[in-house]
């Protein structure tokens, strides 16, 4: 199980558990403002955009050529940015904490 | 060549000089054929403007058959933004646990009255029905609307032999004034009576952005979503293992819609203004010409996609455009998804095989470019599972 926090535009702190999937699904399913996830997760809709906390980019690694991609022509984009999409739920995400980007 | 197969006519142009060159009534086009050159021209909305003309960036182009702006679809920003966050929530309705039930029970209809008969004729008697009657639900309007936005044909502005049918663009038009004028004599619950309620910069929508605004909703999802049901359903008559495989794998049927509109790309292009002297794929684009976004291209660019004339199902990484990109991304498009995506789940559970028995191909002709786009006319047998 892994611990992941969503911070949402309006300051909103949500702090939701999962075992496995992807962090958009999670959040997704748990509602979390500014996670749309509208093409379900194969990296083509750039609607599930964070920030990941700068102490957390280890755990979280770094995005693929085809995300850079994406990411680069989305609003708010920095160095801390990811597709959640992206982001597969492990143990190792255990505590991370993200800052939705819209 | 297997009659479910899309061939992509891009494919020399695309890696030899990456743009396509079509005349579309003295008003010429440069295409955009890469996939980075797309993303990145559907991005900069400031060289490469919706908010022109009207008609001008539809390619053909429709400035000689309407004067009317569609919205937000022909305006650019910042506009743009505040047109698209007041309808935004209402074309997300589609996520709604409500509506994906009526959606279900609509295509669930459909392929159960497609089963008991001899043969159908998929375009005008399936795809084209189940269209309609999903649009009841995104306009939130009685289901009997159906049956006269069924009437009017495939394409609202097109009729057969003639791409450009200013008279049917005109039933539309009378039809949506009737409309707005009921919903603002008699409010109800419908998308009508929304956007006659709607204020946008402080003041009331004039009657003709409400207009604009349906006539997209009418225009942008009719031939689009027919011809993605109708390819979908060619595509199962020759492949029946892949109905197998997302009858036991129902988690991969999401993956499956996005892989099916970047194969399908139900849209071919969209065109942009120039709006100073630039240059695209090293080629001189002068201001006050056109440009266009190949979206069908684009999808099967191999510098992005890995095989891209499979259909793979399960495909992990897929950043297609089928539904455009960046700031005009189709507004749609939540309720075109939750479309296939019933779509594909209710024919994997209802429908063995599918028997292709004649069909006629619908071939766009641009220019320089012949792409087939779906299917005039199909026939088919659809064949129900064993019940066991």
């Amino acid at each position: 199980m892994a611990k992941i926090t969503f911070i949402t535009n309006d300051d909103e702190k949500i702090t939701l558990e999962g075992a496995s999937g992807s962090v958009m699904a999670l959040a997704v399913e748990n509602n979390v403002k500014g996670i749309d996830g509208d093409c379900g997760g194969v990296c083509s809709c750039a609607t599930c955009h964070v920030h990941v906390a700068p102490e957390d980019i280890e755990k979280t690694g770094e995005a693929s050529e085809i995300e850079l991609d994406m990411l680069e022509l989305d609003d708010n984009t920095n160095e801390y940015s990811r597709l959640c999409c992206q982001l597969q739920i492990t143990d190792a995400l255990d505590g991370i904490v993200l800052k939705v980007a819209k | 060549m297997k009659k479910s197969e899309l061939p992509d006519p891009f494919k020399n142009a695309r890696e030899e000089t990456g743009i396509g060159e079509m005349n579309d009534q003295n008003d010429p086009v440069t295409m955009l054929l890469r996939h980075k050159d797309v993303r990145k021209g559907a991005h900069n909305w400031k060289t490469f403007q919706s908010g022109a003309v009207p008609g001008r960036i539809v390619v053909p182009s429709e400035v000689n058959i309407r004067d009317l702006r569609q919205i937000p679809f022909e305006v650019d920003p910042p506009q743009h933004a505040d047109y698209r966050a007041l309808i935004e929530p209402w074309f997300r309705r589609p996520l709604e646990e409500s509506y994906t039930k009526k959606l279900n029970d609509i295509i669930t209809k459909v392929i159960d009255e497609a089963l008991i008969l001899e043969s159908v004729e998929v375009v005008n008697k399936f795809a084209l029905p189940l269209q309609s009657r999903a649009l009841t639900l995104l306009i939130n309007t009685p289901f009997s609307e159906s049956e006269t936005w069924i009437s009017w044909g495939t394409h609202v502005f097109r009729s057969e032999g003639d791409p450009l049918d200013g008279d049917k663009a005109e039933v539309l038009y009378t039809y949506l004034d009737e409309k707005i004028e009921e919903a603002i004599k008699t409010p109800s619950d419908d998308l009508y009576s929304k956007l006659a309620e709607s204020e946008f910069e402080g003041r009331k929508l004039t009657k003709a952005e409400i207009k604009g605004i349906m006539v997209l909703t009418f225009a942008g999802g009719r031939d689009t979503v027919i011809n993605a049901v109708t390819n979908s359903i060619a595509y199962f008559a020759e492949h029946p293992k892949s109905l197998q495989q997302i009858k036991e794998n129902p988690e991969i049927i999401n993956s499956a819609v996005e892989e099916l509109i970047r194969y399908f790309s139900p849209l071919t292009q969209m065109g942009r203004v120039v709006t100073q002297d630039t240059q695209v794929c090293e080629h001189a684009a002068k201001a006050d010409t056109r440009i266009s976004l190949c979206w069908a291209s684009a999808n099967r660019d191999d510098a992005v996609f890995k095989n891209p004339n499979e259909v793979i199902l399960d495909r992990k990484m897929n950043p297609h455009v089928g539904f455009g990109f960046s700031h005009h991304n189709c507004l749609g498009a939540t309720h075109a998804r939750q479309i296939m995506r019933t779509l594909l789940k209710t024919l994997s559970e209802k429908v063995s095989t599918i028997d292709i028995i004649d069909f006629e191909e619908n071939i766009e002709n641009l220019d320089q470019f012949k792409r087939k786009v779906g299917f005039h006319k199909i026939n088919v047998k659809f064949n129900s599972k064993k019940i066991t």
